[in-house]
């Protein structure tokens, strides 16, 4: 009779464990950056432009010194003098820290002040007084070609306009013939608009120079900090044994904590400079204005179509807007991230993707917000397409994705961009969907409230997105490669402590990783303390966004495990005096084959391992694993949304949302439930009302909570949630494939198809998001496209 | 996220208030809920020299009905208790559809009526409502008291006629003679945000007909607007779909609308002219109901 | 700022005008010295290092610093310090008693009403302004009750579902 511990209870896969986390974080005794206080801590602030683009005249700060309790104003002037003017950045460009020549977008940092409290420091930075000669303003990449166009990076070498790079992949000649013979060919140009990710807790460091150590801590909201001791290596000349990033609670990322931001560098700078802690916590209009933004997008798609509803062909040109500065976090071999995963879960068989970026007097940015690397845009961009190419055709929504899917049997399967999605069970996500839905009835439904003058509507999204980057021969950021990696030492009473390479902003890593460890183990979950972050103890990794850290780290939890297990087995087989053929393993135990009640449980190998080592072994149940992913893996989805849109109004509202995840083994279906939702309502805020533009001078419009609108639990939908489909990763350790971004990828689609659905007949093809009851008015009315892209319109 | 340094005071009752004023100097404000001076000075778009704060002013945090029906809101009076009040619900159709729509929940529990209007913000939802039921604001200053029509009480965006030394103590609505009906409809994409448009309108109707009648315009023009021809259109006469329709048009062609991130002008008219509807067509509606009942 | 740094300065932060306040703070009694323009939620913060209490924004939008005085739900960001003179403060740190946790930090947890954590304790002190006047909600009025706290990781379905828990839990030991 089998001994083996029950897996839900000891909280193993599957179990939906009460988070660990939320024991400190409902008695507000979370550790958040601008919650940890050192003794002598100085405060910092940030003087910011006003102005989009303009040349520095002069920049006079002796007001600035002048006020009591004010210990340093860093100017770019001052940083020049020590290299530290310009940093790189994670894109192979260069980036301001402090502006010197001129500045470059709204709301760049132009100097700093230290001071005994922030509002010293604010009062100082008003006190600073700049001279600037505003220049012409490139707001669009349009304008960033046109003849005549101010160059933005005049400060680069061999950059005489504003382009930062041409790139394509696919094949073009193949595309082409197809499209040649096409039957019908549907067309579709839009703009993903800029969005910011805007976590509640913005950005900050506490920068601590301790000259007694010559050690460097900084204490900061980074979501790869091991990234971060590497650039701080290179940008502050320190040695980086001697740099210590501590990245402590951190309260929401969505990649807006992975940058190098100028703001710590220069907490960096002081904190050298005055020998003492220097704190920078930003503001939320800082954080809106400055901080890495994501999408800006324009794109225009091709699909050649038969008249079966196969789709031969798609060719895609997407122009990417990424601000001053070429600052992307993204595996370095692919400019557009992985715009060319589009269409990977149809069976297209060719291709063609040309992709341009360029500058402009914005924010630099682009590759953020639950993005997975530009999936967010291949995906929306092609739910999109695929959803303008059906009503060319005339054929069912759901019929036409049905058909172009690539089926369960075709796997491993090549997509016409050269991914390899390994697995999936697509068509029968969409069947649960539709039934979900109750399809069928709500078309009739729908056609029934028109006659009556009511506008509803249906979208459907489907996608699989390639997470878990990746693979070491083709992926790096900087030239370090995308593995990563889990230190587990388990204790002589088999209690244990993991840290990871990755850093929790709310995903559950201390609570998830321990189920791995229980489930490869049999040790409690309880039982395992998780902690990352800092990189003095944690073990070298590339950190958490793109939803990597379940591909990636939670591989290498399961593999460190089993190299515990491993040497558990020997201590076994000494303890139990037999040879280790004759040792089987279940949940939590070790026994003898042929006498399964003879057996000892994984902690009784612990305190051996210690007091009880077989001849020739080292003592101790320690080791560390770093894990190379052999693949991406390949979630699947299907949102489908119904509205209602008012058709005086243009005000719409969601009636059901329904997704269908298989996102393979869920770990703890609590935690992925939780992810889900909070991705589904960055969906339909994307939609319905998040909005950053800019006027023709490069005023931000949506740098502060007033302008950009975050859904409150009044507007936001709820949500029905499936989970019926499972499709275990077939290469990773524990079959799980990650979720954290599917639903942001996925989920916009939907809510867009559904209101372009409630306006079919009216012959228009795109409103450009957000969804804004102004835009979805103007359609309706006048029967045109509307697009949103900057600079937005006015009376003048 | 800092506001600049200020002198703070905290006077007990309202002459000590008045005096402080008086004697403070240039630039001083007074502070009631703060829920639109404290944001304005932590991005020191505001920097007074002297915050008076009368929230420690006893007697303020009323509102009632005089026994003529005039209601009169103390300015200490929050929108939360506004959003309710009983009283409002029953006799103040306008302001109890304005009331839940003001900012946000939490907000509302401290900021004020009479403080909103004070602050004469164009997008401010309470003035259009007030102006649409011709309210006044009682000020007192060391030369005593004097009522301030409220269409006469905004200057320009963020002004008001208010003397340095003087403070606005109460609002008052004054007295129906007739059955009120009307409602407040605002267009904002989320709770919190700002009307793209917004519209109040208050009738009084008697022996079937409207006796009296007032539309206000938020966010439409530099500062709130009385659409005093479309109100001049309903009354008088019995409502009707022609004399909603009419008003509807006339109160459009009233707006003064920008284009901006927030629509055209043209759609904000349009928006005008369907909450003048809907507003209408649910009193309309609503009477039709009753005038059948008491049949 | 306020008499909590030590400011060792040379001549002087000057005559940096400061007033003596006293209020109680999750049933504590404290004094303190600030300038006027403090802002509640950093006296919370930095002065009495109740860090619970979070800010996330300028612009009195997102309610993560939500607190209440004399038992409603204010935004403590939007509030001076001085005029915490005479009332009574409660923050997410006054929830749980010595012993047990209050009903709602229970919910939160059981129906996974937090990720990141950072809205989490403004969350939670509106809604117990909401369950202190209505002690059983609809969804829909908790919905309305929290529309001034803005979260980012929850889509706030589970928000709603912990704050039922706890009402029901609230309801079934106030029935006991």
């Amino acid at each position: 009779m089998s001994q083996a511990v029950d897996e839900i209870k000891i909280g193993g896969l599957g179990a939906s464990r009460k988070r660990v986390e939320d024991n400190r974080f409902i008695r507000g005794k979370g550790n958040y950056t601008d919650d940890i206080v050192l003794p002598g801590m100085l405060h910092m602030e940030i003087l910011r432009s006003p102005l989009a683009h303009a040349r520095i005249k002069s920049i006079d700060a002796s007001k600035a010194w002048d006020i009591p309790g004010v210990h340093l104003v860093l100017t770019g002037e001052m940083m020049a003098t020590r290299n530290l003017a310009w940093m790189p950045t994670l894109s192979y460009d260069t980036q301001a820290v402090l502006a010197t020549d001129k500045v470059r977008f709204q709301g760049q940092e132009v100097a700093c002040v230290i001071a005994d409290d922030p509002y010293i420091a604010k009062d100082a930075c008003e006190a600073i007084v700049v001279d600037y000669e505003p220049l012409p303003v490139i707001v669009n990449p349009k304008q960033a070609v046109a003849d005549g166009a101010p160059v933005i990076r005049d400060d680069k070498e061999n950059q005489p306009d504003n382009v930062i790079y041409d790139w394509e992949v696919g094949d073009r000649e193949g595309t082409d013939q197809a499209f040649a013979s096409a039957d019908v060919i549907s067309i579709l140009e839009l703009h993903y608009p800029r969005s910011h990710p805007s976590p509640i807790e913005c950005c900050g460091s506490i920068a601590d120079f301790n000259r007694a150590t010559s050690k460097l801590t900084v204490y900061m909201t980074t979501q790869a900090p091991h990234i971060i001791r590497a650039a701080v290596a290179m940008v502050a000349e320190l040695p980086e044994h001697m740099i210590r990033i501590v990245s402590p609670d951190i309260g929401g990322g969505f990649g807006n904590k992975v940058p190098v931001y100028p703001g710590y560098v220069c907490s960096i700078l002081a904190s050298i400079l005055l020998e003492r802690p220097v704190k920078w916590i930003e503001d939320k209009s800082g954080n809106l204005i400055s901080t890495g933004f994501a999408r800006d997008v324009y794109l225009k798609g091709e699909m050649a179509l038969r008249n079966d509803g196969k789709i031969l062909a798609v060719r895609m040109h997407t122009d990417a807007d990424h601000g001053a500065f070429f600052s992307d976090a993204q595996p370095s071999k692919f400019k557009i991230g992985l715009m060319h995963s589009a269409f990977s879960a149809y069976d297209v068989p060719v291709a063609h993707l040309t992709a341009r970026g360029t500058y402009s007097n914005k924010a630099p940015g682009g590759v953020a917000y639950r993005c997975s690397f530009r999936v967010t845009e291949a995906m929306f961009f092609q739910e999109r397409m695929v959803q303008e190419a059906a009503n060319d055709l005339g054929m069912d929504q759901a019929k036409f994705r049905a058909i172009n899917f690539v089926r369960d049997d075709q796997f491993p399967h090549r997509t016409p961009f050269g991914f390899l999605t390994d697995s999936g069970q697509y068509a029968k996500c969409l069947e649960v969907g539709l039934k979900a839905i109750d399809y069928d009835n709500f078309r009739h439904e729908q056609a029934e409230a028109r006659k009556r003058g009511r506008l509803l509507g249906l979208g459907i999204s489907t996608m699989t997105e390639p997470l878990g980057a990746g693979n070491s021969r083709e992926y790096d950021i900087l030239g370090i490669k995308m593995f990563d990696s889990a230190d587990l030492k388990v204790h002589l009473t088999g209690k244990a402590i993991l840290r990871t390479g990755a850093k929790t902003q709310g995903q559950g890593h201390e609570t998830t990783w321990a189920q791995i460890v229980a489930h490869e183990l049999g040790i409690p979950a309880e039982d395992v303390v998780v902690e990352e972050g800092d990189t003095d103890t944690a073990p070298f990794g590339m950190g958490t966004y793109a939803s990597r850290s379940t591909p990636v780290a939670g591989a290498a939890v399961a593999m460190v495990s089993r190299k515990i297990r491993a040497k558990a087995r020997k201590l076994a087989a000494h303890l139990l005096e037999v040879s280790e053929e004759d040792v089987e393993w279940e949940l939590g135990r070790f026994y003898v084959r042929s006498a399964p009640d003879r057996g000892v449980t994984i902690q009784e190998c612990a305190v051996a391992a210690y007091s009880n080592m077989p001849d020739g072994m080292e003592p101790g149940l320690e080791n560390t694993a770093y894990y190379d992913p052999p693949n991406l893996t390949w979630p699947f989805a299907v949102y489908i949304v119904t509205v209602e849109v008012d058709p005086q109004t243009g005000v719409w509202d969601v009636l059901r949302m329904v997704a269908v995840d298989d996102c393979g083994v869920r770990i703890n279906p609590m935690i992925v439930e939780g992810q889900i939702m909070g991705g589904l309502t960055e969906a339909y805020a994307m939609s319905n009302m998040q909005f950053i533009t800019f006027d023709a001078d490069g005023n931000c419009v949506g740098a502060n909570y007033m302008d950009y609108l975050l859904p409150t639990a009044w507007e936001t939908p709820g949500y029905e949630l499936h989970s019926e489909v499972v499709t275990p990763c077939p290469h990773h350790p524990i079959g799980a494939k990650g979720i954290g971004e599917c639903a942001a990828v996925g989920g916009p689609a939907a809510f867009v198809n559904a209101v372009m659905d409630a306006l079919s007949g009216t012959g228009v093809r795109n409103i450009d998001m957000p969804l804004l009851p102004d835009r979805v008015w103007e359609a309706m009315t006048y029967r045109r496209d509307v697009s949103g892209a900057p600079p937005v319109r006015s009376d003048d | 996220m800092y506001p600049s340094r200020f002198r703070y005071e905290a006077p007990h009752s309202l002459d000590e208030a008045i005096g402080l004023l008086r004697d403070g100097g240039d630039y001083a404000k007074v502070l009631a809920g703060g829920q639109s001076l404290v944001p304005l000075m932590k991005l020191r778009f505001a920097s007074p020299e002297l915050v008076v704060d009368i929230n420690n002013v006893p007697g303020l945090t009323y509102h009632r009905a005089d026994p003529d029906g005039t209601l009169r809101i103390g300015a200490l009076t929050r929108h939360a208790d506004l959003e309710r009040s009983e009283l409002l619900r029953g006799t103040q159709p306008t302001m109890a559809a304005a009331a839940p729509l003001i900012a946000d929940p939490i907000v509302r529990n401290r900021g004020t009526l009479v403080g909103s209007l004070c602050h004469a913000d164009p997008q401010g939802d309470w003035a259009s409502v007030v102006l649409s039921l011709d309210g006044s604001v009682i000020a007192q200053s060391p030369r005593g008291r004097r009522s301030i029509p409220i269409s006469g009480f905004v200057t320009g965006p963020f002004e008001n006629v208010l003397e340095p030394d003087e403070i606005a103590v109460e609002a008052v609505i004054p007295p129906a003679r007739g059955e009120r009906a009307g409602g407040y409809l605002k267009l904002e994409r989320r709770v919190g945000d700002f009307a793209t448009v917004g519209v109040a309108v208050a009738i009084e109707i008697s022996g079937g007909s409207v006796t009296r009648a007032g539309i206000g315009l938020t966010g439409v023009g530099g500062s709130t607007i009385a659409a005093t021809e479309a109100a001049a259109a309903l009354t008088g006469r019995p409502l009707t779909p022609e004399s909603i329709g009419q008003a509807a048009e006339l109160a459009a062609a009233a707006a003064r609308p920008r284009t901006d991130h927030r629509g055209s002008a043209e759609y904000k008219r349009h928006m005008v002219k369907t909450f003048v509807e809907r507003i209408l067509t649910g009193s309309s509606r609503r009477h039709g109901d009753e005038a059948e009942r008491a049949a | 700022m306020t008499m909590v740094y030590d400011d060792v300065g040379d001549e002087a932060t000057g005559d940096v005008p400061v007033q003596r306040i006293r209020f109680t703070i999750n049933g504590e009694k404290k004094v303190a010295e600030v300038e006027p323009r403090l802002l509640l939620a950093h006296l919370i913060r930095h002065g009495l290092r109740l860090t619970g209490t979070h800010t996330g924004c300028d612009t009195t939008n997102c309610g993560a610093c939500t607190v209440l005085v004399d038992g409603t739900a204010v935004k403590s960001c939007t509030m001076l310090a001085v005029q915490a003179d005479g009332h009574d403060i409660q923050t997410v740190e006054g929830l749980a008693t010595a012993s047990e946790l209050h009903p709602l930090q229970e919910g939160f947890r059981e129906e996974h009403g937090l990720q990141c954590g950072f809205c989490t304790p403004g969350m939670m002190m509106a809604a117990k302004a909401l369950l202190d006047a209505n002690p059983d909600p609809t969804e829909e009025e908790v919905r309305w009750a929290l529309s001034g706290n803005l979260c980012r990781c929850t889509g706030y379905q589970n928000i709603v579902k912990s704050v039922l828990w706890a009402a029901q839990k609230l309801r079934a030991q106030a029935g006991a």
